[in-house]
């Protein structure tokens, strides 16, 4: 066990990878980590980029993260993995569209308004259809 | 016999009814499954975070981020709703709505004003005919809630706690029990109940890069970004087994509707039958 460090990644909508490794290198905002078993605790902000976990038995597994949470224990190593591109303006991006649908949303009132009168009008014509019926089958007693 | 020529066509119709709610019945069973699978995979991102935020405040007792602070007085408060994007499952979206109308009547009758953040369809149908104020809005989700689609909405009610337009946010949804029963669920979001903290048995701390008060911001807000992800993936749940139910009972109403119409169906035929009878017999008497 001393040679291996537990490694999981994990985003919002499921959890990538989870396993022993021999090391996991991937890229910090600070700069390229190569973490190793009994690596000093860390918590960091990870770039966008390639998770590279080694495997005990040999080979590699690769995995492209958008950016997210690294974090660090002697003896596990967290990745939290962002889904989306994130970025302070693609996030004021994301909000602005959000706006916009709420206001989508709410003018759809008039849409909704003319429905509801279009269906008024038609309960009256069928109304009056009746009523001309009516008027018409006395008229030819 | 053209009473019975009618019921024929309304067992066809209903027949043709009964269809369509088994189909759907059935569509959903198969759905809350993988509905249910992403919520389990969901859950361990939450619970990294939450591993690490506690850490974070443990280390660091003399920061305080903003968005645990509780605002001295409460004038605005902020409700995500979470409902389905599709109607036809039983009264789940409508008594959610119902509660959380009651909910807003006790925050304006305290003199607090409410806003809200609709994510789903059908919460926006129902409450643009309502005056209130709507922040957000998201629609579509689909099968496959991506969290993307919820960035932006909660964006804007987090920045607004922050710049304090907005001193408490909740969350509604449906919580997925099992098949058969969902709860209305009203989480505080904002701000963060304290959790329990747990003793630690030895002292040891993070580097940090860069510093610990922008990663605890950056965890946070993946943090309430995951809470409302995991309560979108409930709601999902919900809604499919809410369908399930609420299709099959559907589908029983239309047999018991069937076997009714078909005894109506036969006695008419047989009345027919002996009228015809009857007929034939006088008029021979009658030769």
């Amino acid at each position: 066990m001393a040679s291996t460090i537990h490694c999981d990644i994990v985003s919002a909508e499921a959890e990538i990878f989870s396993g022993t490794a021999a090391m996991v290198v991937i890229t910090g905002e600070e700069g390229e980590l190569g973490i190793a078993p009994r690596h000093a605790p860390l918590l960091t902000r990870i770039k966008p980029g390639q998770v590279r976990v080694m495997l005990p038995e040999g080979g590699e597994e690769f995995y492209y993260v958008s950016g997210g949470m690294l974090e660090v224990q002697p003896h596990v190593v967290t990745v939290l993995a962002d889904t989306a591109a994130r970025a302070d303006d693609l996030d004021e991006a994301a909000a602005v569209r959000a706006k916009e649908e709420a206001e989508r949303a709410l003018s759809d009132r008039t849409a909704d308004m003319e429905v509801a009168e279009a269906q008024a009008r038609l309960a009256e014509a069928v109304a009056q259809l009746a009523a001309l019926e009516r008027l018409r089958k006395n008229l030819k007693r | 016999m053209s009473g019975s020529r009618e019921i024929v066509g309304q067992i066809k119709s209903i027949k043709n009814t009964r269809k369509v709610t088994r189909a759907l019945e059935m569509v959903s069973a198969s759905k809350i499954r993988k509905a249910q699978d992403r919520m389990q995979a969901s859950r361990p991102y939450a619970r990294m975070i939450r591993q690490a935020v506690g850490h974070l405040a443990h280390a660091n007792p003399e920061y305080k981020h903003p968005f645990t602070q509780p605002h001295a007085e409460v004038k605005r408060v902020g409700y995500i709703v979470i409902s389905s994007d599709r109607g036809l499952c039983g009264g789940l979206n409508n008594n959610l709505f119902r509660k959380l109308l009651a909910r807003i009547k006790q925050h304006q009758d305290d003199g607090q004003e409410v806003e809200l953040v609709l994510v789903g369809r059908k919460a926006a149908q129902f409450f643009k005919r309502i005056n209130i104020k709507i922040t957000a809005a998201t629609q579509d989700l689909g099968e496959q809630p991506q969290l993307e689609d919820l960035i932006g909405s909660i964006k804007i009610m987090l920045d607004g706690y922050r710049e304090g337009d907005l001193d408490e946010l909740h969350v509604c949804y449906n919580q997925f029990i099992n098949t058969m029963s969902q709860q209305i669920t009203f989480d505080q979001v904002l701000p963060l109940p304290a959790t329990e903290d747990e003793p630690m048995l030895e002292y040891w701390d993070y580097l940090y890069e860069p510093d610990p008060e922008s990663l605890l911001n950056d965890l946070l807000v993946r943090y309430i970004e995951s809470l409302i992800y995991h309560a979108t993936l409930e709601n999902l749940a919900s809604e499919h087994a809410a369908r399930m139910v609420a299709m099959k009972s559907a589908s029983d109403n239309a047999n018991n509707l069937i076997d009714e119409l078909n005894l109506a169906y036969n006695k008419a035929r047989q009345a027919a039958i002996t009228q015809e009878i009857s007929e034939i017999v006088s008029g021979a008497a009658a030769v």
